[in-house]
């Protein structure tokens, strides 16, 4: 449709845009600068907006490297729309490679998704490409290239969209986009992972640890060791190469988010990361959450929560007039980004130190973990996952995958605190399609660690070619079971669900959750036209294969 | 009785009578069970983009936009040998190149410092997934060096054991027909964040004698080895440690006839390194 043309570039917008670039000296958009100075190029709004898609030299983390930018930057512009408007997005391509740009979370003509090969051709090195949609829904969400590894590689940003009837007293708000970065080329990354699964596992278990009595016993090691599983393995690219950011800032660069005494402040998390899980929590502060991935929720105080690349989460925050640290651990405890919030800039508070690295158990392999619940199990039992295409790309079908919308994710269990979990969240505002389902449609999330494979039922892909297919309007059940030892944060474009917690027609509405390792996790959906891309959110799982196109069409 | 508990219950609480009866609302409800549809072979956007740009996008996307193929090389042994007699070097290293299957390349050198090659081996081999730990392997060996230059037919396997074991188990048929086997065995155990324990083990047997390779038939020999290596990175890791050999049988009769121990004991020093 407007594939192709020219770019139709209204002069404002192109000044706009080149403002981000010419400004990106530093590489940082305003808005992400710390203590949030304010500057005309903070943020792009209006129904015309540009966004320039090029490799360049930024610094992060303290020094130059290659990234994939957007408008020079990295993170991109935050994006400040109206909930209501018309948006007309002009992507400009100066890579030598095609792009795209996925607006996550956004619930828009299918056509406009940009994913390509999916929702469009994508665009062209050199092309542009104008996304014309209106904005139906407010609240956090995020935008980032759907082609091949550029999200990793920078391009990425952040997405805010007041409600239609603005809020009487406007809230003090940050975006605290959280990311990472390498300066190694993620498909040298993946390169490393396919000669050597566990080559970022730097926290491994240890003869030593035995000795001093940490971790597992000798009898859970010889268990583990005879099903070759390694319970150490909590994410596959860690610390050792990654730069943990908030807003494009190291934790030694400290990003600081300014309020003034009194006041309460708004924080919108986003995790953009490209493959890391975050534990966020803010020592002395409990932090109330009021939308989950740009969903409002009924108010709920905690004093931790996981987020997962491709969720969002807002919380309100009544600090007193001392700063505080905002600690955004990986969840493999390998490093953190961590920011300040502070009445004033310079001022900053402890930043408590990695707490040890959490093992997995066997409930993570899909397994009883009551007395003797490994005894007759198999470890890979094709007979209990019939769809499964039980190949070298499967080296586990859960045998008792149980639902985990009741844990915390990996490593919060059992804390001191209150820690968010999905069956705690309950929807503001009714669910709109309170029907029941017409049916039921199960996805395995399949795995090989060490030939670092990932799957949707055994196969990859491309090896499945034929997508999911599903009713226009259609109210339907889907179940992901996790048959690997892998958290995996899966993203349906295009759609809302509704996660089965218990909450009735009140369940809290996602487009990314989380299956824990082993586990099982439902969500209703209402159909919606057109294709639709259907992946895990980390992305080299999602480059790997783990990955499907649903397909909708009228009955 | 449970009943009556309720009765009171509602009695006793107005607000809880005005709800309604427990019916399940929402994600409460059970799914039905109504068939799905019919496979989907078209693609949607084709109605709004050409759809000859829709395929390229969508053959771009499910093949190229990330690379299939990957490589590596590993040397696993790069060592000096100092024993009785005259010090020596030992090298085992493979390449390989492929994603599920692997195309596979191994090199094995042994010989005296200041000696010409004295035994020398390259295979080239198919690794074809089996599952997720075992690959079947086939392909050629060609011997080099001053010992017998033989060709080789080979097929194995390779992979991860339970318990974590590297295992390399191949199977020859030299171009004189003698056929051997080779077995060998590895394990990692991590004694910290950095050091690494490694006991190793190789057995060859052989069916039939082979006089000029001066092997025997039967249980030919046995190494073992442990080495503990310091990783200074992840790809690159001294080591040192203890290697035996055993000659058996036939094996052992020619070391003797050609004045050469039939055990022997060696310190080795080496790296390990993979790229």
């Amino acid at each position: 449709m407007k594939h192709d043309m020219p770019p139709m570039i209204d002069r404002r917008s192109l000044l706009r845009g080149a403002g981000g670039v010419a400004l990106a000296g530093t590489a940082m958009p305003a808005w992400a600068k710390s203590g949030g100075l304010p500057a005309p190029q903070q943020e792009l709004s209006g129904e015309k907006i540009t966004l320039i898609v090029a490799e360049r030299e930024v610094p992060i983390d303290g020094r130059m490297t290659r990234a994939v930018t957007i408008n020079g930057s990295v993170p991109a512009p935050l994006l400040r729309l109206r909930e209501g408007q018309d948006l007309q997005l002009t992507v400009v391509n100066q890579l030598s490679e095609p792009t795209s740009i996925h607006w996550h979370g956004l619930l828009l003509p299918f056509y406009m998704d940009g994913v390509p090969g999916v929702s469009f051709p994508g665009i062209p090195a050199g092309g542009s490409f104008t996304y014309h949609f209106p904005i139906r829904q407010s609240g956090t969400y995020w935008y980032h290239s759907h082609s091949g590894l550029q999200e990793l590689l920078g391009a990425y940003g952040p997405i805010v969209i007041e409600p239609a009837a603005p809020a009487a007293e406007p809230m003090r708000e940050h975006v605290i986009m959280l990311s990472d970065h390498s300066f190694t080329h993620p498909k040298r990354i993946l390169n490393n992972l396919k000669a050597d699964p566990g080559y970022y596992n730097r926290q491994p278990q240890t003869t030593l640890d035995l000795i001093k009595g940490r971790g597992q016993s000798l009898r859970e090691r010889i268990e583990w060791g005879a099903m070759r599983m390694d319970p150490a393995d909590i994410a596959d690219v860690t610390g050792a190469v990654l730069h943990y950011l908030v807003n494009g800032h190291s934790a030694a660069q400290n990003w600081t988010g300014l309020f003034a005494a009194g006041e309460a402040v708004k924080l919108r998390f986003i995790n953009g990361a490209g493959m890391s899980f975050f534990n966020i929590r803010i020592p002395d502060l409990p932090m109330t959450i009021h939308a989950a991935d740009g969903e409002p929720v009924q108010p709920l105080e905690v004093d931790e929560f996981q987020i997962a690349p491709g969720e969002t989460y807002d919380v309100v925050l009544r600090p007193e007039n001392r700063a505080y640290t905002i600690v955004a651990e990986s969840m493999d405890r390998s490093g953190m980004a961590r920011a300040t919030l502070a009445p004033a800039m310079g001022i900053s508070a402890p930043v408590p130190p990695l707490r040890p690295r959490p093992l997995l158990t066997m409930k993570d392999m899909g397994m009883d973990h009551g007395a003797g619940g490994m005894k007759g199990m198999k470890m890979r039992d094709g007979s209990i996952a019939p769809q499964v295409k039980l190949g070298p790309g499967v080296d586990m079908i859960s045998a008792m995958p149980m639902d985990r919308s009741g844990d915390p994710g990996i490593g919060l269990s059992g804390l001191d605190h209150r820690v968010l979990t999905y069956r705690d969240l309950v929807a503001l505002a009714p669910n709109p399609d309170p029907r029941a389902p017409e049916r039921e449609l199960e996805v395995h999330l399949t795995g090989s660690m060490e030939r670092y494979m990932w799957s949707m039922d055994g196969k990859v892909m491309s090896e499945a070619h034929e997508g999911i297919p599903m009713r226009r309007g259609e109210r339907l059940r889907m179940t992901m079971i996790n048959d690997t030892m892998m958290a995996h944060p899966i993203h349906l474009h295009g759609h809302y669900f509704e996660l089965v917690t218990g909450h009735g027609d009140r369940s809290p509405r996602k487009h990314t959750a989380v299956v824990q390792p082993g586990g099982r996790l439902s969500f209703d959906l209402t159909a919606q036209d057109g294709d639709w891309a259907f992946h895990c959110h980390l992305f080299l799982h999602m480059a790997m294969g783990m990955m499907r196109v649903v397909k909708v069409r009228a009955a | 009785m449970r009943a009556w508990v309720i009765l009171a219950a509602l009695w006793a609480q107005p607000v809880l009578a005005q709800t309604p009866p427990a019916q399940p609302v929402g994600t409460d409800q059970e799914a039905g069970s109504a068939p799905a549809p019919e496979p989907v072979h078209d693609r949607a956007a084709d109605r709004f983009y050409p759809a000859a740009q829709m395929a390229a996008a969508e053959h771009w996307m499910m093949q190229g936009e990330v690379p299939s193929r990957f490589q590596a090389y590993r040397l696993d042994l790069a060592e000096a040998r100092i024993g009785k007699g005259a010090d020596g070097y030992h090298l085992e290293g493979e390449a390989w190149t492929g994603n599920l299957h692997r195309l596979v390349l191994r090199v094995r050198a042994e010989g005296d410092w200041g000696q010409r090659l004295e035994q020398g081996e390259i295979q080239a081999a198919y690794a074809y997934a089996l599952g997720p730990w075992w690959s079947l392997q086939a392909g050629v060996r060609r011997d080099v060096g001053v010992e017998a230059q033989r060709s080789h037919a080979m097929i194995g396997l390779e992979g991860l054991s339970p318990y974590r074991f590297d295992i390399l188990a191949l199977g020859f048929v030299s171009d004189k027909g003698v056929v051997s086997a080779r077995v060998e065995a590895s394990i990692d155990e991590r004694l910290t964040r950095r050091i690494v324990l490694q006991p190793r083990a190789e057995l060859v047997a052989l069916a039939q004698d082979d006089r000029q390779a001066r092997l025997g038939a039967g249980l030919s020999s046995i190494e073992a080895g442990l080495r503990i290596r310091y990783e200074i990175t992840r790809k690159f890791a001294p080591y040192a440690g203890v290697n035996w050999g055993w000659s058996f049988g036939g094996t052992a009769d020619y070391a003797r006839m050609d004045g050469k121990p039939a055990a022997q004991r060696s310190f080795v020093l080496g790296v390990r390194s993979w790229y």
